[in-house]
């Protein structure tokens, strides 16, 4: 009983996550309503940093979210709403930072990072011969497997 | 020769997550920063006329503050007293009182003292949005309709002669 109790109140409590950006002035055009939201999904709130400003319920972020809808309504595209944004908080606002001069370390750091890693791997595995060249078998070992290949042609 | 290159790259990690870890992740420089003041107009408190716009800021010919804060805001009761020894000095602040109703922006002003020219009342937070504003109080130092500085949060005690007279001087 207690247990049926407890998933009741956990069910409840994570309904409250559900609420999180949705917003009163919602567009009625379902399909404009889907372009504004992936469009808040990339854009970051600046009172929480880490979050988008559809995750977030900080006043500031509910401002921008009926903004990002202002400027679709007004029919910006989507590129246009992200430069509405950059223009008065940088780069920053955005979540993906953007591929240019400055950012180029970053994208491509990941990629340095693993090939530094696999030559690592490859000169220590080198180094402790896990990559050489096989030696022949030697007599026991050739007799053993002639026994075990005329036993599998039985079969 | 190969033993020093873990040793370099050790130093080269170690310098870079020192001057990252350095910085400080809450201070996000300003878009506008030598941009003109974006476009706005503003209500005076207390009255229904639009008289506090961008060209206000932009006949202004000597360097001049423009303050964002709001009565609701802990940290705006901290800078204020700075804020008036900034007019003491000779100043000229103008303020924007940042989603605020009239009657608590009165009431504000009149406990802690008015530094402020004029007052906008920007209810809805729009003419924030504009000027990239996100948390409160935030400060911004304007010469000819120019935005040169930008200051986020109070104005506290330790930066304001070292690094915000400073600064103020500067950009005159």
């Amino acid at each position: 009983m207690r247990i049926i109790a407890t998933f009741i109140c956990f069910f409840a409590m994570s309904l409250a996550a559900l609420a999180v950006g949705v917003d009163e002035g919602r567009l009625t055009d379902p399909a404009q309503e889907a372009r504004a939201q992936d469009i808040m999904k990339q854009l970051r709130c600046l009172v929480c940093q880490n979050e988008s400003i559809v995750d977030s319920n900080a006043a500031l972020a509910k401002d921008l979210r009926m903004i990002v809808r202002e400027r679709i309504t007004l029919g910006d595209s989507d590129q246009q709403v992200l430069d509405f944004m950059t223009s008065r908080y940088g780069d920053w606002v955005l979540l993906k930072p953007p591929f240019e001069g400055a950012t180029i370390v970053l994208w491509f750091s990941p990629l340095i990072l693993l090939l530094v890693g696999f030559y690592v791997v490859y000169r220590n595995l080198k180094k402790q011969k896990f990559i050489t060249t096989a030696e022949p078998l030697s007599r026991d070992e050739q007799a053993r497997l002639k026994e075990l290949l005329t036993e599998a042609d039985d079969c | 020769m190969n033993k020093f290159i873990p040793f370099a790259i050790f130093c080269a990690i170690s310098l870079a997550l020192y001057v990252g870890l350095s910085l400080n992740p809450s201070n996000i420089p300003s878009e506008l920063i030598n941009d003109p003041v974006p476009e706005f107009a503003l209500t005076e408190v207390g009255s229904d006329t639009a008289s506090f716009s961008s060209e206000t800021l932009a006949t202004e010919e000597d360097v001049i503050i423009m303050n964002f804060f709001a009565s609701w805001c802990a940290p705006c009761y901290v800078e204020h007293p700075f804020l008036m020894e900034l007019k003491n000095r000779g100043y000229k602040i103008y303020g924007v009182a940042y989603k605020d109703r009239a009657r608590n922006i009165t009431r504000f002003l009149e406990e802690q003292g008015n530094p402020y020219t004029q007052v906008g009342a920007d209810e809805n937070g729009r003419v924030g949005i504009e000027f990239g504003v996100y948390g409160m109080p935030e400060t911004y130092i304007i010469k000819n309709g120019i935005i040169k500085y930008k200051h986020i949060g109070p104005i506290l005690e330790m930066q304001f002669e070292d690094e915000f007279i400073p600064i103020l001087e500067s950009a005159r």
